[in-house]
């Protein structure tokens, strides 16, 4: 259904998003590019000249910079590990016949309507708080000595919170996966004489491919940015400092623009490499 | 056909179900439970669930601490106001991609997709900047700008998939009907995508409510939102849990509300037309 | 009036030239039906003419003004889609109005055509339900309704008919046919049915792979087909082809003979077979026999009435001779 109008008359419609993301894209880039080869302090002299590369070797060779970077990946590849397992084992639980369904989904769900600032916020002080934690009541419970959560084990901490809050999203999108699973392909297996386990393998699973991809790509989008859930609980400390968190570091808290630059194209490029694997797998899964 | 299940099985499943369900659901029941209590329940040991004096006085005490009307009201606009911005963009854009596609189409979307990585704190500087430069920093309208650029291509996917479930020679008729363009737009895409727009508008609406770094790093007092007044509880400055659960609950009611509300539409958009 | 003329239009996609160069004139008043096989471009040829394609080279006019680059809301034009293209959120009524709304029709008129539409069409009951209420041949009916109002110079129709099962089908091309001795305006019909075809056409264009096979008449298309392709395309059941020595004593590559103009006889005649499949209809019999004549293709023979006739039997058939279509080695019809 294409003919020349209607194909001039597409690109004029799409060119407001297009021309707006562009820029959107293009003009702070350019300006985080030319900050980051000069001495900028905002506070102390503000701009002090052209220094070359010596930001991006300063970014690079600081101590913080390789930790921020596997930080990163821990928390994303953890979270989703997590959510993904977590929610193909929810989305076959929830599929199965039981009473209340409805009920079960409308709690499920709850999380991903939480803002990240409170989650935080509440998982920190009511959950983790060595003192009045309920985790903490929890463990003297059992006799044990309440952990340190966000000191003691702040990575996993951060994990379980941003996971708690992305649960409900792959859960529900693994489940209408599943739900739209054709029964009769399920019976045929059975028929053929498979056992459960090997029908999940072979049947659900691959099924559940398309969704699982979605779910890994728009996660990920969020993940590389989190930013509330280490500002809140743990404010970077106890080896919680993503790469993010670190370039926000250097930008407003030591304000030096010229240095958060130098690290904000590092982001950029780490963003576009897992982008590229992102978007090839993707590209191929995604009629889009 | 469904068979019939062993009455045994459902109640195993039924049971397990529930607990986890309820497992999830906890952080938020005991914040709420938390913001009726009095500060020294909050913290009694052991935790007391539901055996309480019910008191309102944390919700007093907050309202007296803080505007929340005002963080509400600027929450409702930034969040409405970006999402409609944006659908008003993304329809066009979705249109043509849905129906007029090319080679380049899947390309775009990809990219479009691809801004979203970009990292904020890697222009938030250049931002702020650009913010002071043209007025913006902590208005509303800086805030909807933003949120809608950031939230802009997730729209354009969301409605491409639904517009992409539009049968084409729907439009084709309007267009032999003698509709312009325009009217095709109008009168018979819209309309046929009203669930699918309905969707894609409570997402975005939830995504820009609880969007917490570019609101908490570009506004200040005038223009800030939830997100900025829950963070002014995460000072150490002597910890309340009864006021912090009811600052969060008031927080987080609306969009739950919301969201518990439109569940089944949302859940269909968030599939991303991966899943039929 | 609805004069429409294609002259030189050709359709690429990209490299591929899904229709080469023709030239047709479609009359006003006339019923054209364009059938092929699927994949031969007819759909692709209705869509030129009401401009939701370009054309990549030529020139369409209608009423000899050039309309190759009107849109297709400016022709005048008004098309029946396959799956109907109802618009799902709207009621018959407002349906049927769409056109008329976009024209700038004023309200009195547009009710009055409705209700015309409506009575002729048989949906007064229905106007104001939705159409996912309505049943296949309900929709038809509101789709074609839609058309009509709007008082078009040409109604193009696009399979209008696949998606309906057999009886309603045979119903709904009556009242096609009905509509358009009433009307009198011109129609273009596409589909892949040949029976359609022969029972509505003033004028059947045969295409294939994009090129016109043959344009005529029915009868004409029944009688002289000019090729092979449409001497097996046109007719029901099929046409027999046999080749070889029976074929090279007439002169000819390839010899074709139709089902009803062979007589079958258990005791005597010009070609031997033993009957494979019979089928007795009551009002026909139609055998399907293994002869001696077409070793590799088994020959369909129409006999009026009932003709018994069992598996294994030997039968004999005789060709009517002034009925036998004779081709070249090019395919191409010899006189």
């Amino acid at each position: 259904m294409a003919t020349q109008q209607s194909r001039s008359a597409a690109r004029l419609m799409m060119a407001p998003a297009v021309v707006l993301l562009l820029g959107w894209m293009l003009v702070p880039l350019t300006m985080t590019l030319y900050f980051s080869f000069k001495k900028y302090l905002p506070l102390r002299g503000g701009d002090l000249g052209w220094v070359g590369f010596e930001n991006y070797a300063r970014f690079l060779t600081s101590s913080a910079f390789w930790p921020s970077v596997q930080t990163t990946l821990v928390i994303v590849g953890g979270v989703l590990a997590i959510t993904v397992v977590l929610g193909i084992f929810l989305a076959i639980l929830l599929n199965q016949p039981m009473w209340g369904q409805g009920m079960v989904r409308i709690l499920v769900i709850a999380p991903f309507f939480v803002m990240p600032t409170v989650s935080a916020l509440v998982w920190k002080n009511m959950f983790m708080d060595p003192n009045y934690g309920l985790l903490a009541h929890l463990w003297k419970l059992f006799g044990a000595t309440p952990v340190e959560w966000l000191s003691q084990a702040s990575l996993p901490s951060i994990i379980m919170i941003v996971s708690w809050q992305w649960l409900p999203f792959a859960t529900l999108i693994l489940l209408t996966a599943i739900q739209s699973l054709d029964s009769e392909q399920l019976e045929a297996a059975e028929m053929d004489g498979a056992p459960a386990h090997k029908r999940f393998a072979y049947i659900t699973l691959p099924h559940l491919g398309r969704a699982i991809t979605v779910v890994i790509l728009i996660q990920t989008i969020f993940l590389l940015s989190i930013f509330a859930e280490i500002f809140v609980t743990t404010g970077g400390a106890f080896g919680t400092k993503t790469l993010s968190y670190l370039i926000f570091q250097r930008v407003l808290e030591s304000q030096n623009v010229g240095l958060g630059s130098a690290g904000g194209v590092y982001a950029i490029i780490l963003a576009n490499i897992v982008a590229y694997f992102l978007v090839r797998i993707v590209g191929k899964n995604l009629d889009a | 056909m469904a068979r019939s299940i062993a009455p045994r099985r459902k109640a195993i499943n039924t049971l397990l179900a529930w607990s986890i369900g309820f497992l999830i659901f906890f952080p938020i029941l005991w914040t709420i439970l938390t913001s009726f209590k009095t500060e020294a329940t909050a913290i009694a040991n052991p935790p007391v669930f539901i055996g309480f004096d019910w008191t309102l006085e944390n919700y007093q005490a907050v309202m007296e601490r803080s505007n929340y009307g005002r963080f509400l009201w600027n929450s409702i606009v930034i969040a409405g106001g970006s999402t409609i911005l944006g659908i008003l963009i993304a329809i066009p854009a979705a249109w043509s991609m849905a129906f007029v596609p090319s080679k380049r189409t899947k390309d775009i979307l990809l990219w479009m997709l691809s801004t979203k990585m970009l990292p904020a704190v890697g222009v938030l500087y250049p931002i702020y900047l650009l913010f002071i430069r043209m007025g913006l920093l902590d208005t509303k309208i800086g805030l909807m700008i933003v949120l809608m650029l950031i939230n802009l291509p997730i729209i354009v996917w969301m409605l491409y998939t639904y517009f992409k479930e539009i049968p084409g020679e729907i439009l084709e008729a309007a267009r032999m009907d003698g509709a312009t363009l325009r009217e095709e737009v109008i009168y018979i895409l819209t309309p046929m995508a009203i669930p699918g727009i309905a969707s894609t508008l409570l997402l975005n609406v939830i995504l820009a409510w609880n969007e917490a770094f570019w609101t908490l790093n570009l506004t200040a007092a005038k223009a800030a939102p939830l997100t900025a007044f829950i963070a002014s509880y995460s000072s150490p400055e002597g910890l309340f849990y009864a006021k912090l659960s009811a600052a969060s609950t008031m927080a987080i009611a609306p969009i739950l509300i919301l969201g518990w509300f439109s569940q089944k539409q949302l859940v269909s958009g968030l599939t991303f037309g991966a899943v039929k | 009036m609805g004069r429409i003329t294609l002259d030189k239009v050709s359709k690429s996609f990209g490299d591929v030239e899904v229709i080469p160069p023709l030239d047709l004139t479609i009359e006003d008043g006339e019923f054209t039906v364009f059938v092929g096989p699927s994949g031969c471009g007819k759909s692709t040829l209705l869509r030129l003419i009401a401009g939701l394609e370009d054309i990549t080279s030529g020139q369409i006019r209608i009423d000899s003004e050039d309309a190759t680059n009107v849109p297709p809301a400016k022709r005048g034009l008004a098309m029946v889609f396959q799956s109907y293209a109802l618009y799902p959120h709207m009621s018959v009524r407002k349906n049927i109005a769409f056109p008329m709304k976009m024209a700038g029709i004023d309200q009195a008129e547009q009710d009055k055509r409705i209700d015309a539409a409506a009575k002729a069409l048989n949906l007064t009951d229905y106007l104001d339900r939705r159409p996912g209420q309505l049943s296949g041949g309900q929709r038809q009916r509101v789709a074609i309704g839609r058309a009509i109002v709007r008082e078009p110079a040409a109604f193009l129709f696009d399979e209008p008919l696949s998606n309906l099962d057999a009886a309603l089908r045979v119903g709904m091309r009556l009242e096609i046919s009905e509509l358009h001795e009433r009307l009198k305006t011109t129609m273009i019909y596409v589909t892949h049915d040949q029976v359609e075809a022969m029972t509505m056409a003033d004028k059947i264009v045969v295409l294939q792979a994009g090129v016109i096979e043959q344009v005529g008449s029915p009868l004409e298309l029944y009688e002289r087909p000019c090729n092979k392709f449409v001497a097996g395309f046109i007719g029901s059941p099929k046409m027999n082809f046999i080749e070889g020595k029976e074929a090279a004593n007439l002169g000819a590559t390839t010899i074709g003979i139709r089902p009803e103009h062979i007589s079958i006889s258990t005791t005597e005649g010009q070609w031997k077979g033993t009957v494979g499949v019979a089928e007795h209809l009551g009002s026909d019999t139609f055998l399907y026999i293994h002869a001696d004549v077409s070793p590799n293709e088994t020959m369909t023979v129409r006999v009026d009435g009932e003709f018994s006739a069992r598996h294994g039997d030997t039968v004999y058939l005789t060709p009517r001779a002034e009925r036998i279509h004779k081709f070249g080695a090019d395919g191409l019809r010899i006189e």
